[in-house]
């Protein structure tokens, strides 16, 4: 349908650092929305044309077509490493490690823990969606109890599977990171508090404070099986009290 | 005459339907068409309630709106 906007101020359009390119998410996967989320702060921050993406492995693979800055794919958890390797070889780079919780949280555990501890220079946006999703849906460390998954059909039960591992907590206990925070966002208000926390952790990283970690709570639609709205509001209702959102850690 | 429209890429959107649950004002719904990767795609079915927050392209999990808003005089 077209649309008139003669002599309209134009309020909110794709950011300038965004490709493109048609993301190879899901219907209403929040993946998407912290994609935009990064390119806005990007172009905020003027970081366009010195920020380096690490693409994990999962379904945000891909990342490194959605925005036009460098990038590099990392091997299965490895996203920490590399960007370390990356910042210290260039430390004028503003280094992004992008992962999601199977990634983040069970392959690259060791990785992800001792950058966090070296307290290297990086910004580590955590995705988490409670499942593996690329791979169709199988238990991850951040599965709740209870949940219905490929590999936990019964639903996760923790004598024989352990409980739900809080990373960020985790995280939060060391030393050196000067920004540990977890964010959603399930709604409006979420999302612009996101948009501070993300602006907050490169903004540490351009003035070289050293390590931060936003983990953000995503939706699975297509593996919780829910609608999008649905899977919103299981974020509101049930996610967020097994992993409760703020500030852990803000040093800066 | 509505404050704000929005422009949704048609071709862009998956029909996942979060601008439509994050429109205060009720604005968008589902069109009957689909678009070329088969999906009904979000279309502003009350235009004329618009006032061009951008809630809707804030949720818009594809970037698929832009959002437009009146002058105001000064």
């Amino acid at each position: 349908m077209p649309v008139n906007t003669e002599n309209m101020i134009k309020v909110f359009g794709r950011p300038k650092s965004m490709t493109d390119v048609r993301s190879t998410y899901c219907p209403g996967c929040h993946h998407g929305i912290l994609t935009r989320i990064i390119a806005q702060t990007i172009d905020e921050l003027g970081i366009a044309d010195r920020t380096v993406t690490i693409a994990p492995v999962g379904c945000a693979v891909f990342a490194y077509l959605w925005y036009k800055c460098d990038a590099v794919q990392a091997s299965h958890g490895r996203a920490s490493a590399v960007a370390t390797g990356i910042k210290r070889a260039n430390p004028k780079l503003i280094v992004l490690s992008y992962q999601g919780d199977g990634d983040f949280a069970s392959i690259g555990t060791a990785e992800s823990i001792h950058a966090a501890n070296r307290g290297e220079n990086i910004t580590v946006i955590f995705v988490n969606n409670q499942v593996y999703g690329m791979t169709g849906g199988e238990m991850a460390p951040t599965t709740l109890i209870g949940q219905r998954t490929t590999t936990t059909p019964a639903g996760r039960d923790p004598g024989y599977f352990g409980y739900p591992i809080r990373f960020s907590e985790l995280i939060a206990t060391l030393d050196a990171p000067v920004y540990v925070t977890r964010q959603a966002l399930y709604d409006t208000r979420r999302i612009m508090d996101a948009e501070k926390a993300i602006k907050k952790a490169f903004t540490y990283q351009v003035e070289g404070k050293g390590y931060s970690l936003v983990e953000v709570l995503s939706t699975c639609p297509t593996n919780w099986h829910m609608s999008p709205v649905d899977a919103n509001r299981h974020v509101t209702e049930v996610v967020t009290k097994a992993f409760p959102l703020g500030d852990m850690v803000d040093r800066g | 005459m509505a404050k704000g429209v929005v422009v949704i890429d048609e071709d862009r959107c998956k029909g996942c339907g979060l601008c439509i649950a994050a429109c205060p004002q009720h604005v968008l719904d589902f069109s009957e068409k689909i678009n070329k990767s088969g999906y009904n795609y979000a279309y502003m079915k009350y235009p004329e309630k618009c006032v061009g927050c951008a809630f809707c392209a804030m949720t818009c999990p594809d970037v698929a709106i832009e959002v437009y808003r009146e002058k105001v005089a000064a």
